[in-house]
């Protein structure tokens, strides 16, 4: 469990970009920090790792304050991916994995068996760990930078924009891989993104942010979707245009058991299954309300095409 | 051409070879000088320009003091510490020192500015302490520019060593005074020749010394920065510090 109590960052220039900023960060849950750029959510994840200290108030990791220990003993113990993978241009990639392993003294066998399994846990050939990093794609890459943040086997996972610079096929992948390796690992995600769509998918529990890191709301993807706190969250999860509310288009003629979807600006959202004409759930009249909040989540690019 | 015929003549003369002021003597003696300086050089340099680069501090007053260092007459230098300190190895290490410092200085902390900040901040927020920092990325990645900052500064130290000839002490320099002083022009080139023979050995000497020191994937590691330098993204924030500040 993390715990920010109060905590302000107020640069050596004057910025403050995070201010009185108190929250919960359940263990073993994925909690995102989303908002638009230059909103403070960098500045938030960098201090739960002491890479910025706030100027006031205090973080606490399962009830103990993080500035009463060392903060290379901390950083060593939280696994940290970056969205430029950050790793090692001179060392192979199997030696990027298992750098900190070998910083806090595990054998060199050990510790390269180790970053072998990772690969693998991370969904990466081991052809590729005498690789230098240079050598990989941009998704291989990230997916290495995962692997390394592994590597001391944290509970506590922190990921800045991770998939922010790769395409989106190769990030779609890497969304499903981490959402398997959370189900596989429970570790505690601190997880950042300017993508609603993406913290709605990755999230247990979603925090969106405005400038200085203030909290519009904060909640699980459906709570957030089917109560916007504000007309802010409103505009950010897209509600207000109508790109979140879905209706059956009744124009478009039928073909076999799918009914077309549109969203309020008229655009295709997508399909659903309607076996032999009914939609499911539905009883005479159909509830579109209801029908877009279960398929929300998935239909949001027609919105911006 | 016979003037160049005869100074080679002189170099392959055995009889010039052995002796006291023989080629050989001499050669080791500039080799002499050159090894101190350059390791005297080297200790005060390299680390102040580590220290530059890794800090970011201290930045302007180093360069200003570089170029002031590099634009200092030599000759009239080490005649103005003689005549305080009198005639001796001293001054002359002196003035090869202050000679080969500003290179030293530059290679290593603008090798430090051209490594990567984010591969710096990914290796501090993944635990590594400040030293290893220097040790393991900084070091290693700028290790070509620093390199070659070790390589200008000993070509100079080399080619300015020469001076030893006009203060009393030898090296290869002695030919080319004794040289000029006699009208003997083919001596005086040999003298030359060989200086610039001596620095072309030593240049490839430490041009295969970079080759076992720079790690391999470094110079990928610097076309990729170029590459990632070129991104929107870096130096959003700023500067690194050395270690999180609290204001
Ligand atoms: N080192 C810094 N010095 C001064 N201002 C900074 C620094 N880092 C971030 N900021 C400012 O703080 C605010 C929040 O930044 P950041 O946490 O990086 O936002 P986000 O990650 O949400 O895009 C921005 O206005 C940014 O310009
Ligand atoms: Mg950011």
């Amino acid at each position: 469990m993390i715990e920010f109590h109060s905590v302000t960052k107020r640069f050596p220039d004057g910025t403050l970009a995070v201010e009185d900023f108190s929250l919960v960060l359940p263990s073993r849950k994925t909690t995102v920090f989303v908002g638009s750029s230059g909103c403070g959510k960098t500045t938030l994840l960098r201090m739960i790792n002491r890479m910025i200290d706030p100027t006031s108030g205090s973080i606490a990791i399962d009830g103990v304050d993080i500035a009463s220990g060392s903060a290379v003993a901390l950083r060593r113990s939280i696994g940290y991916v970056m969205q430029n993978s950050g790793l090692l241009p001179h060392r192979r990639v199997i030696d990027n994995v298992a750098t900190v392993p070998l910083l806090k003294g595990v054998k060199k066998a050990d510790a390269h068996a180790q970053a072998m399994e990772l690969l693998d846990t991370v969904g990466l050939d081991r052809v590729l760990a005498y690789r230098y990093p240079s050598q990989l794609s941009g998704g291989q890459q990230q997916r290495v930078g995962v692997a390394r943040g592994l590597a001391v086997n944290p509970n506590i996972l922190l990921m800045d924009e991770p998939f922010g610079a790769v395409d989106p096929i190769v990030r779609d992948d890497l969304q499903q891989e981490l959402l398997r390796l959370q189900h596989d690992l429970d570790k505690t995600v601190v997880f950042v993104t300017h993508d609603i769509d993406e913290a709605f998918l990755l999230g247990d529990q979603v925090v969106i942010l405005e400038k200085g890191a203030q909290i519009a709301q904060v909640g699980t993807p459906k709570e957030i979707l089917a109560n916007p706190a504000s007309d802010f969250v409103a505009s950010f999860i897209g509600a207000d245009r109508g790109k979140r509310r879905l209706a059956v288009d009744s124009s478009v003629a039928r073909s076999g058991d799918d009914v077309v979807l549109v969203d309020g600006a008229g655009y295709v959202a997508g399909v659903i299954e309607a076996p032999g004409g009914v939609l499911p759930g539905a009883g005479a009249g159909v509830n579109t309300d209801s029908l877009a909040r279960s398929v929300s989540n998935k239909t949001d690019q027609a919105g911006d095409a | 051409m016979n003037l160049f015929l005869d100074a080679l003549n002189f170099l392959f003369d055995p009889a010039n070879l052995a002796g006291s002021n023989g080629i050989l003597s001499r050669l080791v003696d500039h080799l002499w000088y050159t090894g101190l300086s350059m390791a005297v050089a080297v200790v005060i340099g390299i680390p102040l320009g580590l220290l530059v680069g890794h800090t970011g501090r201290g930045r302007n007053a180093v360069v200003a003091v570089s170029s002031a260092a590099r634009a200092l007459p030599t000759l009239g230098l080490i005649f103005l510490i003689i005549l305080y300190t009198g005639l001796g190895v001293g001054p002359l290490i002196v003035v090869l020192v202050i000679l080969a410092v500003p290179p030293l200085l530059a290679g290593a902390y603008s090798g430090l500015e051209a490594v990567n900040r984010q591969t710096i901040d990914a290796a501090r927020a993944i635990g590594m302490t400040e030293w290893q920092i220097l040790l393991k990325v900084e070091m290693p990645l700028a290790m070509p520019l620093i390199f070659g900052g070790i390589r200008s500064a000993t070509l100079q130290v080399i080619a300015t060593a020469t001076i030893a000839g006009y203060v009393g002490l030898t090296g290869l320099g002695r030919f080319l005074i004794e040289g000029l002083a006699l009208r003997d022009y083919k001596l005086a080139l040999a003298g030359a020749i060989l200086v610039i023979a001596l620095a072309l050995c030593v240049d490839a000497i430490l041009a295969l010394a970079q080759r076992l020191v720079v790690p391999h994937g470094v110079a990928r590691g610097l076309t990729r920065h170029t590459d990632e330098s070129a991104a929107p993204t870096p130096r959003q924030h700023g500067r690194v510090s050395p270690a999180p500040s609290n204001p």
